[in-house]
């Protein structure tokens, strides 16, 4: 019998569509973040340097590039022969089989993958924020509570406690109350999407909400035990945490990386974030280039000038190109002369030569305006951009593109191009 | 595949100066994010053969290290896989390996319990890539006992480095002379050979049992007239690294768009061990022209014509100019490196001054790490 005390779930399954045109093509927890990473290498690092070795990653939308980029856990020493990294995607039943609809129930459908570690606790993780966290400092405070479920909880500011799950707890740290995006919050403790459940406490719960449509740990698990009297804990966590879930958030995490000492260190020796490192030579900065404030990945090669920006791996800067407040990811090639100014550009793009991108007034954007928003051009991955085109602020652009998308040559503030359905470049 | 592969790795060499009292030649790091063995081992993966012994002797630890997983390099198989061999007392024998014939005498149960029909012989100091199956076709067209991978050296001052021959229309290897000081000749050879596994096990063995320890002089310079030795000439870049000079001069080579893409950007690639470190950063401050800027670094002053390794931290207003950082190298404020080569994990003290006057200069300081 193989025995793990505690084993994580990874809900690596969502779209983020908040994210536009950046997860068209993959899940949110395989977007690129900070240089080199993805999201989902946060929650796996936060795993493996928490002693958690047995780890599920319930996929279902877009997985392909979550799948290769995992395999089979190598970067996080999650390859094991007992336990490792599993991928759970959704699976046919010899009767009702169905998608995951909703987060408790995608962990009800792998019950049998739990149960083969006989574990006695489970943490439950989402693939989409980033932190560092030892998850066996929590398992300690849930023992000695001797909790049921206790719940990772950070202090946010009251005004911005409304766009939370609060959680309102006693003086000893037991739950009371929970508040799903209250109005008038009774408490700044907002929930992280973290929790460890005594193994026992999830199954029951889990079996006894099965047929509950869409059934989510936040909406139906967690009031569910309250009600039953269970012990429910909040856990205070006081360091870095982000939510990347929109464009704004997600521009604004990856620029607070650049700050001399950021507040989110990723060059500290102890606990370090893993990824798969498939990517080796080192970078070459060219003669006329001019870099200040940068994150830059291995293998990009610098020949203009770039400020404030964080540049992945492989990314080529072009002669007499500009980058301005921007991220830019892997394989992605910025064309001489052209200039980007606050742009979030994904990977494998093309753009091409003498390009404005990011320029004159915000308007509202004409499709989705609270996606689209934060002065943003957003360019979706394997796009292509012709030569000598401008593109306003509050834009998104997906697919191959070609002079004849920009009347006049220019893409004006707020205008989304949308061409999914062509080829990829 | 049908060879397997031996890397000799166990070379030590006083004109590395300095630099070799750390680490076997082999384990030198090399343009920002490689070590030297790297190049012979991914040229091995990458030409299939996936059974590979390394040799080493010489202060082995730091090559250890890189080895401590065969993953890298995909040889972490189940049929063949990475064989690392150091010296052993064993009944029959309690001494060194005395050559690089012997360093295989010692060994010869590996290719005795193999059964590939060829053996490819490389060294850990070369610098290059190298389709192995191509000498090999090459190999058996001529009909060839051993051959021998060789280039072009112009330099004359470099010729007493190299085992220098001279081949005839047919390119059997007709003359061969071992680091001669002057030769009228410019073909050298890279120390990579090609030969059947049974007729390099007959010849180890008789060369051991006469105490004749080097593969060079005891069996290609003395075999030459009695069995066909061919030369197998290659024109793209190829570098040994083990002087002082020849390690700087390879590693800016790097600098050259030519040679960097062909080493970075055209498959197939060079790997080597993940370290795990994150982007470079460049603070305020930064000023950087043509350079090779690896993963970990953060730099605050000024990097021009120079190669920063792995987590190399620049201080502010310091001045590094046509110089090789080496791995994990705290360079405190306001210090000034010309010509030099730095050796890794060393913390240089703020305002310290070094330049290379005439040739590069390697600076070792052994401070405490960070007691700055």
């Amino acid at each position: 019998m193989i025995k793990k005390e505690m084993i994580a779930m990874l809900l690596a399954g969502g779209q983020g569509s908040r994210l536009g045109v950046l997860t068209e093509r993959v899940a949110k927890p395989a977007v690129a973040f900070g240089g080199k990473y993805r999201i989902i290498d946060f929650p796996l690092s936060n795993c493996i340097n928490s002693g958690i070795d047995t780890v599920g990653v319930l996929t279902q939308y877009q997985p392909l590039r979550l799948n290769t980029h995992i395999g089979i856990g190598i970067p996080w020493d999650l390859d094991r022969n007992e336990g490792g990294v599993t991928v759970l995607p959704p699976y046919e039943k010899s009767e009702n089989s169905e998608w995951y609809t909703g987060t408790a129930n995608a962990i009800y459908q792998n019950m049998e993958y739990m149960q083969e570690y006989h574990p006695d606790y489970v943490l439950i993780l989402s693939g989409d924020h980033i932190y560092k966290m030892d998850y066996e400092v929590m398992l300690d405070f849930h023992k000695a509570n001797k909790a049921d479920v206790t719940i990772a909880c950070m202090p946010v500011p009251i005004e911005e406690a409304s766009r939370f799950g609060v959680m309102v707890a006693d003086e000893t740290g037991r739950i009371t109350e929970f508040q799903e995006k209250p109005e008038h919050p009774k408490s700044n403790l907002a929930s992280m999407g973290i929790y460890i459940f005594n193994w026992e406490v999830m199954k029951e719960a889990l079996i006894a909400l099965k047929d509950q449509n869409g059934c989510d740990f936040g909406k139906h698990i967690l009031p569910y035990c309250r009600e039953k009297g269970q012990r429910l804990f909040a856990y205070e966590y006081n360091g870095y945490w982000k939510d990347v879930g929109t464009l704004g958030s997600y521009w604004e995490a990856n620029m607070e990386l650049i700050d001399i000492i950021p507040e989110f260190n990723l060059y500290e020796e102890f606990w370090r974030i893993y990824t798969k490192g498939d990517i080796i030579p080192p970078q070459y900065i060219s003669d006329e280039a001019v870099i200040n404030r940068c994150l830059i990945g291995e293998g990009a090669e610098i020949y203009g000038e770039v400020h404030n920006s964080v540049i992945g791996p492989n990314v080529i800067i072009g002669h007499g190109a500009v980058v301005h407040d921007s991220i830019i990811m892997r394989n992605t090639v910025i064309g001489d002369n052209t200039i980007v100014d606050k742009a979030i550009i994904a990977e494998d793009v093309t753009v091409g030569k003498g390009d404005v991108i990011g320029f004159g007034e915000e308007v509202p954007n004409e499709v989705k305006p609270a996606v689209y928003s934060f002065g943003l051009a957003v360019i979706g991955e394997h796009s292509v951009i012709p030569d000598n085109v401008k593109i306003g602020r509050n834009t998104a652009i997906s697919g191959v593109t070609s002079s004849g998308d920009y009347p006049d040559g220019v893409l004006g503030g707020g205008k989304v191009i949308d061409k999914k359905d062509g080829d990829v470049a | 595949m049908r060879a397997i592969g031996i890397i000799l790795a166990g070379g030590n060499n006083n004109r590395m100066r300095e630099l070799s009292n750390k680490r076997a030649i082999a384990a030198m790091p090399i343009a920002g994010s490689y070590r030297a063995i790297d190049f012979a081992l991914s040229n091995m993966a990458n030409s299939h053969i996936n059974k590979v012994a390394v040799l080493t002797q010489y202060n082995a630890r730091s090559l250890n290290e890189h080895l401590s997983s065969s993953k890298w390099w995909d040889f972490g198989r189940k049929q063949g896989g990475l064989f690392v061999f150091t010296p052993t007392i064993t009944k029959e024998n309690s001494l060194w390996y005395q050559g690089t014939a012997d360093a295989i005498y010692q060994n010869l149960d590996f290719l005795r319990n193999s059964h590939e029909p060829y053996v490819v012989i490389a060294s850990g100091d070369g610098v290059y890539k190298l389709d192995y199956n191509k000498v090999l076709e090459y190999h058996i067209a001529k009909r060839a006992d051993i051959t021998v991978v060789c280039t072009t050296c112009n330099d004359q001052s470099e010729i007493e480095r190299f085992g220098v021959l001279r081949m005839n229309e047919d390119c059997r290897i007709e003359e061969f002379e071992e680091k001669p000081m002057v030769s009228p000749y410019n073909t050298v050879s890279t120390g990579i050979y090609i030969i059947r596994r049974r007729q390099l096990i007959e010849l180890i063995e008789k060369a051991g049992q006469e105490g004749r320890n080097d593969f060079v002089r005891d069996i290609l310079i003395r075999y030459k007239n009695l069995k066909r030795i061919y030369g197998y000439k290659i024109d793209t870049f190829w570098s040994n690294i083990s002087t002082a000079d020849s390690y700087y001069k390879t590693n800016m080579a790097f600098l050259d768009p030519e040679i960097r893409n062909y080493f970075f950007k055209q498959a197939p690639f060079i790997k080597t061990r993940i370290d795990d470190l994150p982007p470079a950063k460049y603070n305020p401050g930064a000023v950087v022209k043509n350079s090779l800027v690896s993963s970990g670094c953060i730099i605050n002053g000024e990097v021009r014509n120079s190669v920063l390794f792995k987590d190399v931290y620049v201080g502010n207003n310091c001045v590094i100019k046509n110089s090789v950082i080496l791995n994990s190298v705290y360079l405190g404020d306001n210090t000034h490196i010309e010509n030099c080569i730095v050796e890794s994990r060393d913390t240089i003290k703020a305002n310290s001054y070094y330049c290379g006057e005439d040739g590069v200069k390697i600076v070792v300081e052994n401070n405490d790490r960070f007691a700055v």
